[in-house]
């Protein structure tokens, strides 16, 4: 175990392991790439769906279901299916990583807009604000913090599994795992894995702090 | 893409098999995560200084991609069941713990200072009147983390287990869709059943939460 955790030091220090195609730098860069992308898309879906959601009260049913149901859909089930399906393109990385995204953005924002004060809403209304300026101004300013939240757990999620980009032959950190279990070389599995957890933990303590930073006045 | 009903037929003993291996994993992962989360809850919620500390750890071990927590437990457990489990597990964690402790927290105090009046002592309040107050949220916790885990543990086809996750690797592997195709389906229909058990378990356990019983 202690030789083990020298050699993945190395392996993590070595100036060799940090340059070229196969080089951590470029793998952390494809791998956040397909991170960003995959949220970013996402969230252009998710966002909506839940503002509406949430401002017209109707479709709650869906919206629950749905986490639940993108909760049990199996990511590697998914990624194979749509890589058989479609064949050798970006399109199963995206499509699986937008599928695991999109429910968290979705119940978040919604909860967030269930949660603003039907009083306060109603205030609004009786000032004469029409349906799109309680929307903009009033619900979902309050709701931000939940739908931030959201989006911060979705990109988690996605930077975590964007590993599995390698297992249907593309890059990122995921190589290094894939690779290492092929070539039964432990210390390559250990450094893709320690990476991509270090990535994601980073990742969710920025946002962390910049929700902090951006509702230092607000309850969470 | 065609689905090739053939296969499908030829193999129901496999399917099954897979199934049954692919709930067991995650069904003990979430039972032992509740054998570690319950005290622990109990734990948090009592002491405050501990509230923090325990929930921020339970949360870094969330944020560990799944596929990482089953290789970095290589080393310790090898391409082994025992490796599935305690990696399925760790992630169960978070979200039992969370759970556990807010639905102990959500307990009306007054339920609680009632019981100590009649004289019962900590733990016999934690277990009549606590825990069973608490249960609703606590099954929420459960649901999520059984639903999870049965979602999870095809993740660990790369580590060679994996259930269900078996054919999603056999089909990429021979480019042939059908066993995908009923690898997904099959945890869908998994997890949707074990929900609604759960759905049933919480409505014989709190009989007092029933419509219509209110007074």
């Amino acid at each position: 175990m202690g030789e083990l955790l020298m050699d993945l030091g190395a392996w993590l220090t070595s100036g060799d392991q940090w340059s070229g195609v196969d080089g951590i730098a470029n793998r952390l860069g494809e791998h956040l790439e397909y991170s960003l992308i995959a949220t970013v898309i996402a969230a252009a879906i998710a966002l909506p769906t839940g503002l509406l959601i949430g401002h017209t009260g109707r479709g709650a049913f869906l919206a629950i279901n749905l986490s639940s149901f993108g909760r049990a859909l199996p990511t590697v089930g998914l990624i194979v299916l749509v890589f058989l399906a479609s064949g050798l393109s970006m399109t199963p990385v995206y499509v699986s990583l937008v599928a695991l995204a999109v429910p968290s953005i979705v119940t978040n924002t919604y909860a967030g807009m269930r949660a603003v004060d039907p009083e306060t809403r109603d205030a609004a209304r009786g000032q004469g604000m029409r349906a799109h300026q309680v929307l903009l101004r009033v619900e979902i300013p309050l709701a931000l913090p939940l739908i931030m939240t959201g989006l911060r757990l979705a990109l988690v999620q996605v930077v975590a599994t964007a590993t599995i980009a390698a297992y249907v032959s593309f890059g990122g950190l995921g190589r290094y795992v894939f690779d290492g279990l092929a070539q039964r070389d432990l210390v390559q599995v250990l450094g893709g894995a320690v990476l991509v957890a270090a990535v994601a933990l980073v990742l969710d303590l920025a946002l962390a702090a910049l929700q902090r930073a951006l509702f230092v006045n607000r309850p969470a | 893409m065609t689905v090739e009903w053939d296969w499908i037929a030829d193999h129901t003993g496999e399917l099954t098999a897979l199934s049954v291996s692919h709930l067991q994993a995650a069904l003990t992962a979430v039972l032992l995560g509740l054998l570690i989360s319950l005290p622990l809850a109990v734990l948090a919620h009592r002491v405050r200084q501990l509230r923090g500390p325990l929930l921020g750890i339970a949360n870094v071990l969330f944020t560990i991609p799944s596929i990482a927590i089953f290789v970095l437990l290589l080393p310790v457990s090898g391409l082994t069941r025992t490796t599935t489990v305690t990696g399925l597990t760790v992630y169960t964690l978070v979200v039992l713990l969370r759970n556990t402790v807010d639905g102990l927290d959500a307990v009306p105090a007054k339920a609680r200072e009632a019981a100590k009046a009649m004289g019962a002592r900590p733990l016999r309040t934690l277990l009549t009147v606590e825990l069973p107050l608490a249960l609703p949220v606590i099954m929420a916790g459960v649901r999520i983390a059984t639903v999870m885990s049965i979602s999870l543990v095809s993740v660990a086809t790369y580590i060679g287990d994996g259930g269900l996750g078996q054919l999603f690797t056999d089909g990429f592997q021979r480019n042939f869709p059908t066993p995908v195709l009923a690898g997904v389906v099959l945890t869908l229909l998994l997890a949707l059943v074990a929900d609604a058990l759960l759905v049933a378990v919480e409505y014989v356990l709190t009989p007092w939460n029933r419509k219509g019983r209110r007074a």
